[in-house]
């Protein structure tokens, strides 16, 4: 059976395991010649990869102008410390609204488009943003951006924790990280799940069968910019600033990249291990030699090329090797 | 009154006129055929009648229901299913879920989030049973790309059954398929002869006088002529035609 158990449950193993690495990562990233922060920005792209492979893995809509929504997310946070009250929960809020708001404007023009069209639209519209945020000195700072975000104690109601140190940070974005997972697991086992994975094998027929096409292309990528605008949030609240170079084009590449080396295309958690990969490349390759995005390009090409499916695919494949004696119909537990 | 009628239709692509003027109507529990050469019209005139295409003049009405012009989703909601002559399946899904995509149930909940989809024991059973009926109940967990060809050929039909239809098209069913599979298919369409209202394009003619009611023959974007299939055998322009020395 297809539907046996992890299908749609709550809370499965592979969650179970990967929120317990994260969870001590804190008491090993130093041993082993990393820092603090990069947890941080490693969870926070986590996150914005999982909200993309919505889009691209589940729906089969390639939009190369995500970064757009992460910088809304990024501005609409630090505008909003900045100029209405200090406040995470607020920041975090205007930050999802925000970017969906703008995700939601942009959808409505996308969603009766496909393939080569969409692609591009989506470029256009995000260079839009990208040069609105350049380009608007008084609000945005212009190329500089904002500066001087102020990161405020974390009030939960009865308590109130301060953020400043990476360690509290790491384990609110984790926190943040956790619900995302679970959220997600759970939306793509659901009708809506299966209804946007349809549009993703066959638009036509799925028309045909009742369903309204346009409606869910446009919901699933407004729901994956409202990721993107947590994510962006979340980044604004790290760095204490917001800048214009998220937004660009080889930013919202970057994400793409990401996600198909990781194996978003045929697992839940390529996005995951995509944005684990590229952070260590960019670290361990970049400690080695300045032109670690050659050889990071030249691994994705290889990826390409030889296992289009990512590293999860890869991983599926071993791993389906190893059952076949044993249980022939049991499917891979990532998905 | 005919559950479904087509009146005066004309649809032209550039310059080319492929429907002159069609007038068809399907009634309440009968299986009816249309037939006619290759490049007859016969595919495009299915896809104005299930709103693939919108028609340049004239009227198809569903239970007395002005309906031209809607989309294919409105149309199928109304109760009207349609099979596809070049296979158009969800091959990643399974087969079962390749059926339960397409059940009312299901769709309805099409925006529920959090619900699990496996969890759905009402939609679960009506799956089932569409499985049951076009003989793929063995084949339930299968990926529904990996099928042989006759099979697709019957989940296809599944997949149009499943939205629970008032009228059911089917595009050249038998394309493709050999003489075993096209008997099999003929007695499966035999088993839901009484059930559905059901209306069949083909150019198997054989296949089509062994199964409907009636028959609208149609040539240079008109029908020609319409009638059960012994008044079609007894027609003389069938007769002098290739159509008629095939059946």
């Amino acid at each position: 059976m297809n539907n046996n158990t992890g299908f749609g449950a709550w809370i499965t193993r592979p969650m179970l395991i990967t929120f317990a690495i994260l969870v001590s990562l804190p008491f090993w990233i130093d041993s082993v010649g990393l820092y603090q922060y990069l947890g941080v920005e490693i969870v926070i792209w986590m996150v914005y990869a999982l909200g993309f492979n919505l889009l691209l893995g589940y729906t089969g809509l390639p939009s190369f102008g995500h970064g757009a929504y992460f910088g809304i997310g990024a501005y609409a946070f630090g505008l909003s410390q900045l100029h209405i009250t200090e406040s995470i929960w607020l920041g975090l809020i205007c930050a999802i609204l925000f970017a969906a708001l703008g995700g939601a404007i942009v959808a409505a023009f996308l969603s009766h488009r496909r393939g080569i069209y969409y692609a591009l639209l989506t470029i256009a519209f995000g260079q839009v943003f990208w040069f609105l945020s350049i380009k608007w000195h008084t609000v945005t700072g212009g190329e500089d951006g904002l500066l001087n975000i102020p990161r405020p104690d974390l009030n939960i109601g009865f308590a109130s924790f301060s953020l400043s140190s990476n360690e509290a940070l790491y384990y609110f974005v984790l926190a943040l990280f956790v619900v995302v997972v679970i959220g997600l697991w759970r939306l793509v086992h659901s009708p809506y799940g299966t209804v946007i994975k349809a549009i993703k094998q066959n638009e036509m027929r799925t028309g045909f069968i009742g369903y309204n096409v346009w409606l869910y292309k446009w919901s699933v990528f407004t729901l994956s910019t409202a990721l993107a605008g947590l994510a962006g949030g979340m980044f604004a609240m790290a760095q204490e600033s917001a800048y214009p170079d998220v937004m660009s084009l080889h930013a919202s590449g970057f994400i793409v990249m990401m996600v198909l080396i990781g194996g978003g295309m045929v697992s839940f958690w390529g996005p995951v291990i995509g944005a684990a990969v590229y952070f260590l490349a960019r670290d361990l390759l970049g400690s080695a030699t300045e032109t670690w995005l050659l050889w990071y390009g030249l691994m994705f090409m290889a990826m390409v090329m030889f296992k289009p499916e990512g590293i999860a695919g890869a991983w599926q494949g071993f791993i389906k090797r190893g059952d076949a004696s044993t249980d022939g119909d049991k499917k891979p537990v990532t998905r | 009154m005919a559950l479904f009628e087509a009146q005066h239709l004309h649809k032209r692509f550039g310059d080319r006129v492929v429907l002159e003027e069609i007038n068809l109507s399907f009634e309440a529990g009968q299986l009816s055929g249309i037939m006619g050469p290759n490049g007859a019209g016969k595919t495009t005139c299915f896809n104005v009648l299930t709103g693939r295409y919108k028609p340049d003049r004239g009227k198809v009405l569903f239970d007395g229901q002005d309906i031209t012009g809607m989309t294919p989703r409105a149309i199928a909601r109304k109760g009207i299913s349609r099979s596809f002559q070049i296979m158009n399946l969800f091959d990643d899904f399974s087969v079962i879920e390749n059926v339960l995509i397409a059940v009312p149930q299901v769709r309805d909940r099409g925006f529920n989030m959090t619900r699990r989809v496996a969890a759905d024991v009402a939609a679960m059973d009506k799956a089932a049973v569409v499985l049951e009926q076009v003989g793929l109940q063995d084949k339930a967990y299968e990926n529904a790309g990996s099928l042989p060809y006759g099979d697709r050929r019957a989940l296809e039909i599944g997949v149009a059954l499943a939205t629970e239809p008032r009228l059911l098209f089917l595009d050249e069913p038998t394309s493709g398929l050999g003489i075993d599979a096209t008997a099999r298919l003929s007695e499966l369409i035999l088993e839901l002869k009484h059930a559905y209202t059901i209306v069949i394009i083909e150019h198997d003619m054989k296949f089509l006088f062994g199964l409907a009611d009636n028959i609208a023959v149609i040539h240079w974007g008109q029908v020609i002529t319409r009638g059960t299939p012994d008044e079609l055998r007894a027609n003389k322009w069938v007769q002098s035609s290739n159509l008629g020395k095939l059946a």
